[in-house]
């Protein structure tokens, strides 16, 4: 991945190159590229003087960064404590048999990446299923299907 | 910018005087519940049928904070709680956006979009005498449903605002003696004292100091705090200042979650429309005092709500907690004086402000003062966000608010406190609700999370779930969490894969007390605990699981095996059609077999039969 040294810069001067906003930037540059490059990373040490291992200290912390390339749709599915009473489990394991895929990992045609999260707190409608920000309430296998559809479709 | 309490009325009685005009207010949810239950539809539709009508100058629509009755959206609330409707839209958009239109213009009440009872005779017209409402108190949530969070011009005609005018005329120590009295304690979860917490703080050298919102609401199952910063931000925000002015700190943070997207953009906005009012930034009121705030969004690192974690991560580091021997409030945020409060707990502030502490501490119970929000979750009837005063049973909040346990099966459990929690039986059902009981019962109060359990769920598998949480989540700093939380992980995954082996309990055990000993921070040591509540009050499943390879309520799956009924099956497909690997054959009117080397007992079949066809052992 080319990553724009100009895209970067401008995220950090958003920040006024104040290093306690590291995790923001890379929430930002994440949003720019859909995941957070090696070089965007070793870009923002550079300016603002952190070793690079700093850098990717915070990058591997954080669950909602990823180092790899994401799918065009990423599909979160809630593992929070109801939707795990009423079978957010089995959503997962349709999503993984459906997409053949495991969770974290992406679709060979780049269409979705699949993960679980562990609480959306939208629990009264649990289980719940966060698609590009959108979310499926008391989803079932079978509005698991259409939910690949509805996506698949629009691409 | 309003400077005094004079141009703060008038901004109250100039925003009466424009709503004024409107005939009649609706209120539409837009909650995240309501609004992924599709309540921005319902506002579209009822929007454009208005204007379409001619009528959008009668008519106030409304986009307010969550209503709390989550289960049932989208819920659209008439004028001043005189009708409540539910699940409006679900059926058909077209047809309820018309019936809404049908009430505006006609008065007429749509019978089949109101609140049914258990009997399902009798129908509620106003959300005041249905029993999940009218067995709450609402403090914290009194304005939410009510305001349009987005509108700071609204918060101020409701009287806010009011609080900080008061706060800054009063000397800070007055007020730190206040919110002491009031006996608020922190509804985070650990439950310490707010106003102590606040003198320590103030009292602490070093300058500057901060104040800090946790809003990283982690615990699986709580979203309380969501609902308040979504629902109604400027009530934080106000707190907040109140307490930057008690302890003389200048700025504040709120630390949102990642996964609350449309949190962290409401209170953006409530940020911007404070400042622009003057009533953040310098010189609030005309006191000479100055405060603002920023919001800091986190990553998706549980650990981070951990008061020293978060602080690290703000400063741009990994979330991982310290020791505590040095309190944040003396050494916190860059090792300055720091004091750090749940969100909940800010918006309590104002109020105790408003209406004095004798007020707050005539709600509750002796040891746990005013309301506490409670997220009513899992196999319970009415889902959603209740408020109740301290001290209420949990009896009272299951079976009258919560209406009972969904398809009226047997309660088993009611877990409290999140992943730090425990699992409360049965035989505690009339235990009253407050910090200290639920502490004694080896749970806790935590954040607020309320997950009930039916007979169809497995208290290993609970065990085990929050097991594998926590190895998810520990930061890995101290080894007691790391390594000690992951071993005991094993076993119970053992147990339930019918590995167990005998000793595994004791063994268990054992390795509890040198987590609990031997952690770092509250997260570690508090561990063990959805493990030891469920071997204390329910031992006799373990052994079950252990002994005799069994899961007792078939959630286990390698211990269980679904089969159907050929006395009961009438043949409806239901089950077939919705198996998600299609190992179900039969057809209409004939009874279905399941192919067990093809099943993958996810207990899908079990959920869908209406005839209770579906066995498993």
């Amino acid at each position: 991945m080319e990553v724009d040294a100009a895209v970067i810069n401008t995220i950090i001067d958003k920040y006024g190159k104040d290093k306690s906003y590291l995790l923001a930037m890379f929430q930002d540059v994440q949003r720019q590229y859909r995941y957070l490059p090696k070089e965007a990373i070793r870009h923002i040490c550079d300016m603002l003087h952190l070793p690079f291992s700093k850098g990717y200290e915070v990058a591997t912390f954080y669950s909602s960064l990823s180092l790899t390339p994401r799918g065009k749709h990423t599909v979160h599915v809630c593992l929070g404590t109801a939707c795990h009473l009423r079978g957010g489990p089995n959503i997962l394991d349709t999503f993984e048999r459906e997409l053949h895929i495991k969770r974290g990992d992406t679709t060979e045609n780049g269409l979705f990446t699949l993960e679980s999260v562990n609480c959306l707190g939208a629990c009264a409608l649990a289980p719940l299923v966060r698609v590009d920000g959108h979310d499926y309430g008391k989803t079932t296998p079978g509005s698991v299907k259409k939910i690949i559809k509805e996506y698949g479709e629009s691409t | 910018m309003i400077v005094s309490i004079e141009q703060l009325d008038g901004i109250a009685a100039e925003h009466t005087k424009k709503t004024g005009v409107f005939g009649k207010t609706v209120k539409i949810c837009c909650g995240t519940g309501c609004v992924s239950s599709g309540a921005l539809k319902v506002y579209e539709k009822l929007s454009e049928f208005i204007n379409a009508e001619g009528l959008a100058d009668k008519v106030l629509i409304k986009k307010t904070g969550c209503h709390g009755l989550c289960e049932r959206g989208p819920i659209v609330v008439f004028g001043d709680d005189e009708i409540l409707y539910q699940t409006v839209g679900k059926r058909n958009l077209e047809d309820d956006a018309r019936l809404l239109l049908k009430t505006i213009r006609e008065g007429v009440i749509a019978e089949n979009l109101l609140y049914k009872g258990e009997d399902k005779t009798k129908r509620y017209v106003s959300p005041r005498d249905i029993p999940f409402y009218a067995g709450q108190t609402r403090v914290v949530l009194s304005q939410n449903g009510i305001l349009d969070p987005e509108d700071i011009e609204e918060y101020i005609s409701s009287g806010g605002y009011r609080a900080v005018y008061k706060a800054l005329a009063m000397d800070p120590v007055e007020i730190i003696d206040w919110i002491q009295k009031s006996g608020l304690r922190g509804r985070g979860g650990g439950g310490f004292p707010t106003g102590t917490k606040w003198r320590s703080c103030k009292d602490a050298p070093g300058e500057p100091r901060y104040v800090i919102a946790n809003g990283d609401e982690g615990d699986p199952g709580a979203f309380m705090d969501r609902s308040l910063m979504e629902g109604n931000p400027h009530a934080v925000i106000e707190g907040m200042i109140v307490g930057g002015y008690a302890i003389s700190s200048h700025q504040g943070f709120i630390y949102v979650r990642d996964e609350y997207p449309l949190a962290v953009h409401r209170l953006s906005i409530a940020i911007d429309k404070a400042r622009e009012y003057g009533l953040l930034g310098s010189n609030i009121f005309n006191s000479g005092f100055d405060f603002d705030i920023k919001i800091f969004r986190g990553g998706g690192a549980f650990v981070c709500g951990e008061s020293t974690a978060l602080m690290s991560s703000i400063e741009g580091k990994t979330g991982e907690p310290r020791a505590k021997y040095i309190h944040t409030v003396e050494k916190g945020l860059w090792d300055k004086p720091s004091n750090l409060n749940n969100v909940e707990t800010w918006a309590c502030v104002p109020h105790i402000i408003n209406k004095g502490w004798e007020w707050f501490a005539s709600i509750g119970t002796p040891e746990s003062k005013g309301t506490k929000v409670f997220s009513l979750v899992g196999k319970v009837k009415n889902t959603g966000l209740v408020e109740v005063p301290m001290g209420i049973t949990l009896n009272e909040i299951i079976f009258k608010l919560g209406g009972g346990i969904q398809g009226n099966r047997k309660f088993k459990a009611v877990q409290t406190g999140g992943p730090s929690g425990g699992c409360i039986p049965g035989e505690y059902l009339e235990m009253p609700v407050d910090f200290d009981s639920l502490t004694r019962l080896g749970s806790m109060m935590g954040s607020g999370g309320m997950i009930v359990m039916d007979e169809r769920d497995c208290m290993v598998d609970v065990a085990r779930y929050f097991l594998k949480f926590l190895v998810d989540e520990s930061c890995g700093k101290c080894t007691p969490c790391r390594e000690g939380v992951r071993r005991m992980f094993e076993i119970v995954d053992n147990i339930c894969s019918g590995k167990g082996s005998k000793g595994d309990v004791e063994h268990l055990e054992e390795l509890a007390r040198a987590i609990q000993l031997g952690s770092l921070c509250a997260l570690g040591q508090s561990a063990p605990n959805p493990v030891l509540s469920t071997i204390k009050y329910f031992r006799d499943e373990y052994n079950v699981h252990i002994e005799q390879k069994k899961c007792p309520a078939g959630v286990c799956k390698a211990l269980t095996t679904f089969m159907i009924d050929a006395e009961k099956c009438t043949g409806c497909m239901r089950c077939a059609s919705e198996c998600p690997v299609g190992c179900i054959s039969g057809e209409k009117k004939k009874v279905h077999t399941i192919d067990q080397s093809k099943c993958i007992k996810c207990g899908t079949c079990y959920d869908m039969c209406k005839f209770d066809a579906v066995k498993y052992a």
